[in-house]
């Protein structure tokens, strides 16, 4: 029995059962399946993500969001400016007690290098209904590359807990036509 | 070798029973269960308040108590409860004397101490920072030092396992190789001690962070290696639980091994490669590498799924081969009909070996997959995905292997036998509903630690899809059912330690453990068709759902 110790003391040279081995290794084959697919869909997928980040500080990055602001905001929205950056550009979103700033607006099938960096504690990137989650640090700048395909009104969840106001912080990116 | 008045003889199973060591496995499982009445308590608040028509406390309080849910559960419940597994594995299935049992009690007072203090500072109000207290938020100095001392406590406990294991073996209490219960225990205790020093690593240094001693912890190297703890201490409670699993098997039904050679096997790649978990919670981080990421969060090609995947197979292999040794032989599932399913012990035993791996496993290594993450990472799936694991897996064989430890460590009989029939599958049912609508839940883009999915309060709006919320709101009523699950096990085995009818030396008291099926080499040619079933079932399962999750992901924004 499994609580007293085993019956025989040589008990590495037991013979395996036969079922035993075959579902090791086809346990053990589906496992190396698992793990060149995650290689394969670097090649053949569409959604990876580069890891392209730099070390950046909150005053630093907010700089250069600023800058884009700026030049390329076509609207308010309630206090937020709406900004419409050309395809193929540098964007910024900046995440902070409580907020997703500024809002975005991208063109459909246009890529664009959207950084995210936050300027106080950890913040949860969720985009919806798309379901994209990214998780977004002080002092790094996270960039990726994307290409939005589908058009429409997309909020920006916060999905990390960063403190009594969390629930209120949602942002939002439009994609148009 | 100790006077022979501190050991007692155990009149059902012949085990002799080191007095000192019955003690301090009794005090750490009284610890654990009041815990978990606690913990559960606050988890039961959070389901409720998560209830969208429901929507019990405030903001604050939310908050505050899904930190003590998390800590509460996750962290005192299980640890104190593990420390009573240790030393029942040890000092009683090898007939020792525990070692330096001032020690181990000098352990469970820490343990004890640390789990209060953190309690208080997060009831104080300035700790609500989550379970996993993420710099650069910053919470009160005393919740890191009682998260500390609980830690180093158990920390005592491991070690003093550790000696046991050597008292033992010096004064011959036990012939040859050690149990194969005890060598799943031993993994546990090795796994704790690389977790706990990976907490120290961290969790000193943001000690004095917090008391401004240390001016910055950088928040990705925090994650890095906090979860190098918070992770790696979850594969304390699978090898634990996996090792209970087999206990259960050989005390109701007489099971033994296949093979031990297999079996111990899978129990050393959780030695081997569980550490590389960390990982899991990195996978959309920015500035880490996909070589690492991929390396890492596979375990070095899932080589530690490898070890759950055949203990997925040889802990019901050798339940049926010792029911078909006893003659349950008609068809493919005779055995399984058959089983003692009105013994909570087995029956929970089983529901949690089918619904860790159907929900636990299955989610875990989906939601492991570094592309996928990007589609679930802290999303309701999260928690979904861990209530799996560590309530429907680990709290529901901890909860099994209680219906054993009243009679036979406290020598009570259970007080309401028909409630405690009935507990597994309440518990197993409310649990299993809150993994599938959380996991539901998140694959619809639902935040966890979220108090208000409505968003109510934001400048900007957004709605969830109207299926967000059924699903949070099933959530909740499984909870419930879950939550009066708990209250069951709760009374009958506080009552029963309490007023149970005490259990005297007679033989006929106690559960009798089952004899011993089989010998070495004869389960080895024995057929477990129902087995081969069984894991066929399950692989298709997994393999359907791991590539229905790459064809969600083909569906989100074109990245990279």
């Amino acid at each position: 029995m499994s609580i007293w110790p085993p019956e025989q003391k040589i008990w590495w040279h037991e013979p395996i059962a036969k079922i035993e081995i075959v579902w090791i290794v086809v346990a053990f084959l589906w496992g190396v399946a698992m793990f060149f697919m995650m290689i394969y869909w670097h090649g053949a997928g569409e959604q990876n993500l580069s890891n392209e980040a730099y070390r950046t500080s909150p005053e630093a990055y907010a700089a250069k969001a600023q800058a884009m602001i700026d030049q390329y905001t076509v609207r308010d929205e309630g206090g937020y400016p709406v900004v419409h950056p050309p395809a193929g550009s540098e964007v910024y979103l900046i995440a902070r007690l409580w907020q997703w700033w500024p809002i975005l607006e991208f063109e459909k099938n246009q890529s664009y290098r959207l950084h995210i960096s936050s300027m106080d504690w950890l913040h949860g990137f969720s985009l919806q209904p798309t379901n994209i989650n990214l998780q977004i640090h002080p002092g790094y700048d996270m960039v990726l590359t994307v290409t939005p395909d589908q058009s429409g009104q997309f909020g920006v969840v916060c999905n990390e807990f960063c403190g009594i106001g969390h629930h209120t912080m949602l942002g939002r990116i439009y994609v148009v036509e | 070798m100790p006077a022979r008045e501190q050991f007692r003889t155990c009149p059902a199973t012949g085990l002799k029973i080191h007095l000192p060591a019955e003690k301090l496995i009794k005090a750490n499982a009284v610890a654990a269960v009041v815990f978990l009445a606690i913990g559960g308590l606050f988890g039961l608040l959070v389901a409720l308040t998560r209830w969208p028509a429901v929507h019990l406390l405030p903001a604050e309080w939310f908050y505050l108590v899904l930190t003590a849910h998390g800590l509460d559960v996750l962290l005192v419940w299980i640890i104190f409860f593990e420390m009573a597994v240790l030393y029942f594995a040890s000092a009683i299935l090898l007939n020792s004397r525990i070692a330096a049992p001032k020690a181990a009690w000098t352990g469970f007072w820490m343990m004890l101490a640390g789990a209060v203090i953190t309690n208080i500072a997060v009831l104080q109000g300035k700790s609500s920072v989550m379970f996993t207290s993420y710099v650069p938020m910053q919470a009160q100095p005393h919740f890191y030092l009682g998260i500390i001392l609980f830690a180093v406590g158990a920390l005592i406990g491991c070690f003093v396992f550790f000696g046991t294991l050597v008292i033992a073996k010096e004064e011959h209490t036990y012939e040859g190789s050690v149990p194969l219960v005890t060598f799943g225990a031993l993994t546990a205790a090795i796994i704790a001690v690389f977790t706990i020093a990976s907490g120290a690593i961290i969790l000193i240094p943001t000690l004095l962070w917090s008391l401004k001693i240390v001016s910055t912890i950088d928040p990705l190297m925090y994650k890095a290696v906090w979860w190098a703890m918070g992770h790696s201490s979850q594969q304390i409670n699978v090898s634990a639980h996996v090792a209970i699993w087999y206990a259960i098997a050989a005390i109701v039904l007489g099971a033994k091994p296949i093979s031990e050679k297999v079996s111990r096997l899978a129990f050393l790649m959780y030695i081997l490669f569980l550490q590389l978990a960390s990982a899991h919670h990195l996978l959309v981080e920015p500035g880490i590498s996909s070589e690492w990421k991929i390396f890492n969060t596979s375990y070095a090609m899932y080589l530690a799924v490898l070890g759950s995947l055949v203990h997925g197979m040889t802990v019901p292999g050798s339940i049926e081969a010792a029911q078909r040794m006893k003659g349950f032989n008609n068809g493919l599932f005779e055995w399984l009909r058959k089983a003692p399913w009105g013994n909570p012990a087995f029956a929970g035993m089983f529901l949690s070996l089918i619904l860790f791996g159907f929900l636990g496993g299955i989610s875990g290594v989906v939601l492991g997959t570094e592309q996928i993450n990007l589609i679930m990472h802290n999303t309701m799936y999260v928690p979904g995905h861990f209530h799996a694991t560590v309530v429907t897996g680990t709290t529901l064989a901890f909860m099994a292997l209680t219906y054993l430890l009243v009679p036979l460590i406290f020598q009570r009989e259970l007080i309401f036998p028909r409630l405690a029939k009935l507990q597994p599958y309440l518990f197993a049912l409310g649990a299993a509903g809150i993994s599938l609508f959380m996991m539901g839940a998140g694959t619809l883009g639902v935040s966890r630690r979220h108090w208000d999915i409505t968003f109510a309060d934001a400048p900007l709006g957004f709605e969830y899809p109207g299926a967000a919320f059924l699903m949070m709101g099933l959530n909740g009523i499984a909870a419930v059912l879950a939550a009066l699950g708990g209250l069951i096990f709760i009374v009958v085995v506080v009552g029963s330690i309490l007023y149970g009818k005490k259990i005297e030396g007679g033989a006929a008291a106690g559960p009798k453990p089952a004899a011993v099926v089989g010998k070495y080499g004869s389960a080895g040619t024995l057929a477990i068709p129902g087995t081969a079933v069984l894991v066929t079932v399950f692989f298709i399962a997994f393999v359907l759902y791991y590539f229905v999750n790459w064809k969600y992901l083909a569906e989100v924004w074109p990245l990279r």
